[in-house]
């Protein structure tokens, strides 16, 4: 089985909080990371691996620094890794990231199944992953959490939905994005750690994928971001004061009435 | 790319101090960027001497932006229900609609449908597309899909908003990349810009830590998933008049490649968390999942539902179903109760539309106290106790 995984660098936005005092974000030692939910898509794709042998490429659009990332994919057990790098892509939304990665993709070998993670946790926009599948002209499952059957030709996946789930038979190759309900992430292996440490990466740059400069990057977006500002905050920040008793007691009386 | 201009910046490190992405740095009183840059434009935003801009190049046009006219809600339903969202998006779309001049049509994909699309007039709609086909009665990317689009590929709306519900946000992306048109994710406020009409789109990114306000200049539709209960639903009345109108579309567009086997309902929680008009949820200082037993009868007492932070549901003491913020659920109850949570932006956004919010946490900085109507500063193991005593003393007088 030939799966792809998209994966995406990301500022570890996790422990990112407003300075009670200014207002404005505490960002001191933030970190890149993988994002959360593509390590699940990574897990899933080599248990699959594991299980009806294959191999796992890790594809990943970003700047040259997300080769850490694109490392630490292959002691986590991903077999080859590509980095789609350039600086035309810079600015990029989510219709010519899709645009991107699809041209990328088209110069990898045919696959069976590309996982994503549901979405990033910097952008939250859930809309690589759908878009991509439409580019490719695969089918596509959304919040996939757990996958049942495979036999090579089709899966029996389980969706998340609002009120409940799912389940589907869908024909590959298909795109999933997954939940972090589908399995548990490993920890890198230190065979795995001496594997990443010599490993190869491909990189993708623009002329590379044969990509129209018209798509891509900034230029290529249909969206564009007017203004960026932070969230405003309504809190009227009344103190109670007093001993526990006293203020339990105030604020008895400012619930009642509203109960 | 992002120009700095040299004889303005002073190297103050404003722009430094807020990239998320750690791409601009001061290097010897200059600001200098790297390969990180994503063009989000938030250092230009901050920079008190105008020292950087981004410079665009435009997408070119495509064809002629004013033969698209009109805002279309896509009416979701399942299982022979309509998403509270949907009347949501039409007392939002009816604001946007009358701004515009044009009218407010609601597209319905399901199967059968009765009584639905009279609804959704009574909710606002001026015309309501109505898709009644058995393919349609289960959800599926390509059937949906490919309905929404062609629809507005013949009937051409300016804008299309549909629910950031699991729905929404799995095939409307397919309807934006068919149509090679933008997309905003989420949104949670909207406008339509006076110069020319066009749709502003406010979304939270980075866990909510920044707002952005986001425009599709150059293609149509303009279209936009909406966070569900943050736009208000007009009151209802029977006496709107609409137009149905019954489309058919060609079975090769309703014939999905992936197949629903079963639809299952999980009863995740014995009360709505999103529908709850109290709310009471504890968060880190709980300390284990025995903190949570007294929420639940905090909760019980006031017929509430319980919710969580994030921390509180990554350490296991209580399932993701309850959780409020970012990468949970948004709840708008009428009384909000946070117990030992400090407030990260993440989970703020999740519940500051509530209309009273009372904090009880043992640090006197924790950012929930920004957004609190009422604040106590105290350990919440002795003051929870002490509110379930006096509202059992007024339950049993």
């Amino acid at each position: 089985m030939k799966i792809i995984v998209c994966v995406k660098q990301v500022p570890d936005a996790k422990d990112v909080r407003l300075d009670p005092k200014t207002n404005t974000l505490a960002r001191d030692g933030v970190q890149s990371i993988m994002n959360p939910y593509d390590r699940h898509a990574l897990e899933e794709a080599v248990r699959l691996k594991e299980k009806h042998g294959g191999m796992v490429t890790v594809v990943s659009m970003g700047p040259p620094q997300a080769e850490v990332m694109l490392r630490e994919a292959v002691s986590c057990g991903a077999d080859e890794v590509v980095l789609v790098s350039d600086r035309a892509f810079a600015g990029a939304d989510t219709w010519a990231t899709t645009y991107t990665l699809s041209m990328a993709i088209r110069k990898l070998d045919d696959f069976d199944l590309i996982l994503c993670g549901k979405q990033a946790i910097d952008g939250d926009t859930a809309q690589v992953g759908p878009g991509l599948a439409e580019r490719l002209q695969v089918p596509f499952v959304a919040y996939v959490r757990k996958i049942r059957e495979c036999d090579g030709k089709a899966m029996q996946v389980e969706r998340l939905m609002d009120d409940g789930y799912d389940l589907l038979e869908v024909p590959l190759p298909a795109l999933f994005t997954v939940v972090k309900e589908i399995n548990e992430p490993r920890i890198p292996s230190l065979k795995g750690k001496m594997k990443a440490k010599g490993i190869e990466i491909t990189v993708f740059n623009a002329s590379d994928i044969e990509a129209d400069p018209e798509q891509l990057g900034l230029k290529g977006s249909p969206t564009q971001v007017v203004r960026v500002f932070s969230p405003e905050l309504k809190g009227e920040r009344a103190m109670l004061a007093g001993s526990a008793d006293e203020q339990v007691a105030q604020l008895y009386e400012k619930l009642s009435p509203l109960l | 790319m992002l120009r700095i201009d040299k004889e303005a910046c002073i190297g103050c490190g404003l722009c430094e101090s807020t990239c998320t992405f750690g791409a601009i740095k001061v290097v010897e009183g200059l600001a200098v960027v790297g390969d990180s840059c994503t063009l989000c434009g938030s250092c230009v935003e901050v920079c008190e001497v105008g020292a950087l801009s981004i410079e665009r190049e435009e997408k070119a046009t495509q064809g002629n932006l004013a033969d698209w006219s009109g805002v279309w809600v896509y009416a979701e339903c399942r299982h022979g229900r309509l998403a509270p969202v949907a009347l949501e998006l039409l007392g939002a779309g009816r604001k946007l609609a009358e701004k515009r001049g044009v009218a407010l049509t609601a597209v319905l994909l399901g199967h059968q449908l009765a009584g639905l699309p009279a609804e959704l007039i009574a909710h606002g709609a001026d015309k309501v597309f109505v898709v009644d086909d058995p393919s349609l009665a289960a959800f599926t990317d390509d059937a949906y899909g490919n309905a929404l689009s062609s629809l507005a590929r013949q009937h051409k709306p300016e804008i299309i908003l549909a629910g950031a519900t699991a729905i929404g946000r799995s095939f409307i992306p397919r309807v934006a990349t068919t149509l090679a048109t933008g997309l905003t994710a989420d949104c949670t406020d909207l406008g339509i810009r006076e110069e020319d009409g066009a749709l502003l789109q406010t979304r939270p990114a980075f866990g909510g830590n920044i707002m952005a306000t986001i425009v599709c200049p150059h293609t149509r539709p303009q279209i936009s998933t909406v966070r569900p209960l943050v736009m208000k639903p007009l009151p209802r009345d029977a006496n709107r008049t609409g137009e149905i109108e019954q489309v058919t579309l060609a079975a090769a567009l309703l014939a999905p490649r992936v197949k629903v086997l079963d639809s299952v309902v999980e009863d995740l929680d014995k009360v709505n968390l999103s529908e709850a008009d109290i709310v009471v949820a504890g968060g880190r200082g709980l300390e284990n999942e025995k903190g949570f037993a007294m929420i639940r009868e905090l909760a019980d007492l006031l017929g509430g539902a319980v919710a969580a932070s994030r921390a509180a549901v990554d350490s296991g003491w209580i399932p993701y179903p309850h959780q409020v913020g970012q990468t949970g659920k948004t709840v708008a109850p009428k009384i909000y109760i946070a117990c030992g949570i400090s407030g990260a932006i993440q989970h703020l956004v999740g519940m500051q539309s509530a209309d009273t919010i009372i904090a009880i946490n043992r640090d006197p900085d924790a950012p929930i106290f920004n957004v609190a109507t009422y604040g106590i500063v105290g350990d919440v193991f002795e003051v929870v106790p002490k509110l379930i005593a006096k509202f059992k003393a007024r339950k049993n007088p």
